[in-house]
């Protein structure tokens, strides 16, 4: 895995986007050869986003030839319901850039069949010829996307019943009222992040701090879903300094000290 | 996944850079439109898979939602209480010239008058939508001639009626028809007041109190049968009295029912009320202002003087007096100078400046769901402006109808 370790939030949101950008480019998608990029949701890609819809207006980037797949959705409330995903997609992201909508993909948490739904996530997926680039996030119980603790790592796309954290952390967007938060989502699975060619996980915050220590510096564990990543050939953790507040101080200044080769992966590029 | 289906093959125009009134605020969001309406892209992008096919930039101007006039009189020469050759043109004239005031939708407003000019004009001037010829009309405001002898003002007296046919009879009577009327002014203190405000409101016709010597009772009275508006809220009223505040004691009466509003009519020029007074009643009630032009004839002709009609005119700046005298005779503002010294003399947000000019009345007269707003739905009615409010451009229907 490479670690990279940046002094904040902003800088996290701007390193995360720079890398999406520099593989878009480097990559070179067209007409018949779309990147196929995986997305969360939350407040910690926010920043990412926003600086991706800034390099999107200087004409950095374009989405023209980028295919998306969210990780999840809630179940049962409207589409377009102010913190459904699909809201959060197209207010944080989509209205903003060059993306067709034929070529976005979010989980629809209204299907009359969830089970079929996801089945047809997964062959979506695969239709497009895998993901490219799986971007992520972590919960405080070391979760990635709604895979809660316990599930397992060979999961696929399917239903879930949330934890009891994961509501009382959802309920600051609906009002701090628990009653209003869904309970059940539709979410990729472990084994679908680890089928992508790439993941890119961003923490953010103390509050991460413990489930970040728990993804990398302890065992394999379906408790910390986020640790299946330690078998992944190619993950790239994007974290704060307060979220290495739970590792090792040899773990921290490692990482820290290879901050200069790691850099160069997202300096801009040389126009074509 | 949403379907595939496109609903509707016609253009889109997407409005970029540019800050709408939305929610109360201004907001850094584009503005769809598409068959004349507010278009909502989150649903065009997830059911239709639809985007743009024209962006309009508009270079970092505020879009609120097409200004309404309830009271102008006329302007430009055009006086609409008079029975000419061409009504229709002189309508069509003014609602032409208003669209750079920023003026989408108005109420063609008669004074009081003799019956054969309400029976004539009224034949003439049917509600329809504006376009390119010029703002909408939803409708005619008949101000008269059931009003208080003694709040006359500069109506007609010999012209003036009660109801002493026992109420409708004298309507139909006096104005032939209420067909394309959409706001009658009244002073509810006449006797057989009652049922006529009932009738009137029943038929969605907005009631107004205005000329009259009410008191607060007689006033809260006519709310409860049905009346919502003050016409020009202190002129031609009982002044604020405070054991008896008269009709302007509705704007903080408790007797008007709770799912009701009481709006009220402010001529915002600087001239026709005390800019301390403008402040008492926007802070008594500011969700119930209106702001109108009461504009007259001389509204839109240059400085010197006019001759209209049996008057000679001088206009001085905002002053329009008879001349040769320092009397007021009518109002020359337009409605976009009126929302800009609104916001100046009253100190309140430019949200709130533009919605006193749109969203007040639009709800005022129930069409709130299609005009007044830049909600998903409703008509594609725009004003786009410069931050000192200055009309930059007007949209109707989606259409570009005026630019500076």
């Amino acid at each position: 895995m490479k670690l990279i370790i940046l002094n904040d939030y902003d800088q996290v949101g701007e390193w995360a986007a720079k890398y999406i950008r520099n593989k878009i480019i480097n990559f070179n998608p067209g007409p018949d050869r779309f990147f196929i990029l995986g997305l969360p949701t939350g407040g910690t890609p926010l920043g990412c986003y926003k600086k991706l819809i800034e390099f999107y207006k200087k004409g950095e980037i374009s989405f023209k030839y980028v295919k998306t797949f969210n990780m999840d959705e809630y179940v049962g409330i409207p589409r377009n319901h102010p913190e459904s995903y699909h809201s959060f997609m197209w207010n944080n992201l989509f209205k903003h850039i060059d993306i067709k909508s034929e070529n976005t993909h979010i989980l629809d948490g209204n299907a009359a069949n969830l089970v079929e739904e996801c089945d047809s996530f997964e062959e979506k997926i695969k239709a497009a010829g895998g993901i490219d680039l799986f971007v992520g996030g972590i919960g405080p119980d070391g979760h990635i996307a709604f895979n809660e603790p316990g599930s397992s790592l060979l999961s696929r796309t399917r239903v879930k019943t949330l934890a009891q954290d994961t509501i009382l952390a959802n309920a600051r967007f609906f009002d701090g009222d628990l009653s209003k938060v869904p309970t059940m989502a539709l979410t990729v699975g472990v084994a679908t992040v680890m089928d992508a060619r790439e993941v890119m996980i961003l923490i953010t915050g103390v509050h991460k701090a413990f489930a970040l220590y728990k993804a990398i510096e302890e065992g394999v564990n379906h408790m910390w879903t986020v640790s299946a990543f330690q078998q992944h050939p190619q993950t790239v953790f994007v974290c704060d300094e307060d979220a290495t507040l739970e590792l090792r101080v040899k773990t921290v200044k490692y990482f820290r000290g290879m901050m200069h080769v790691h850099n160069k992966l997202v300096d801009p590029l040389p126009p074509k | 996944m949403p379907t595939n289906k496109s609903v509707s093959k016609a253009p889109i125009t997407q409005f970029v850079n540019c800050r709408i009134l939305r929610d109360h605020k201004l907001q850094r969001e584009d503005l769809w439109v598409r068959e004349g309406r507010i278009l909502d892209p989150e649903k065009l992008f997830f059911d239709e898979e639809g985007y743009a096919d024209q962006r309009v930039d508009c270079e970092g101007l505020i879009i609120a939602p097409g200004f309404i006039d309830v009271q102008i009189n006329g302007g430009y020469g055009i006086d609409f209480s008079q029975a000419t050759s061409n009504v229709r043109g002189g309508v069509a004239l003014v609602a032409k010239k208003i669209l750079e005031h920023g003026v989408t939708s108005f109420l063609p407003t008669l004074v009081t008058s003799p019956p054969n000019i309400y029976h004539k004009v009224l034949a003439e001037v049917k509600v329809h939508s504006g376009g390119v010829e010029g703002a909408g009309v939803l409708g005619c405001h008949l101000e008269g001639p059931f009003i208080s002898l003694e709040k006359k003002g500069a109506h007609p007296e010999q012209y003036l009626r009660s109801f002493q046919s026992g109420g409708m009879l004298d309507l139909i009577e006096t104005y032939g028809t209420l067909d394309n009327v959409a706001m009658v002014t009244l002073a509810p203190e006449l006797p057989n007041s009652e049922t006529v405000i009932r009738e009137l409101a029943q038929r969605g016709i907005t009631v107004s109190l205005g000329h009259s010597v009410a008191n607060l009772s007689q006033a809260e009275e006519a709310v409860q049968n049905g009346a919502s508006f003050i016409t020009h809220l202190f002129n031609a009223m009982l002044p604020f009295h405070h054991r008896d505040p008269g009709i302007v004691g509705l704007l903080t009466s408790d007797q008007v029912p709770q799912d009701r509003t009481v709006f009220y009519g402010m001529i915002a020029d600087g001239i026709h009320t005390n800019s301390a007074a403008l402040r008492i009643a926007h802070r008594a009630h500011p969700t119930g202002l209106v702001l109108v032009t009461d504009a007259i004839t001389a509204m839109g002709l240059p400085p010197g003087r006019h001759t209209l009609g049996q008057q000679v005119i001088e206009i001085q700046g905002l002053h329009a007096y008879v001349a040769g005298t320092k009397t007021l005779s009518g109002s020359i503002a337009t409605m976009d100078m009126c929302v800009r010294h609104f916001k100046q003399a009253s100190g309140c947000s430019v949200e709130q400046a533009l919605e006193a000019a749109s969203l007040h009345p639009a709800q005022l007269l129930g069409i709130s769901h299609c005009k007044g707003t830049l909600d998903y739905g409703a008509d594609a009615d725009l004003v786009l402006l410069d931050d000192a409010l200055n009309v930059r451009a007007t949209y109707i229907a989606g259409q570009e109808v005026w630019r500076k």
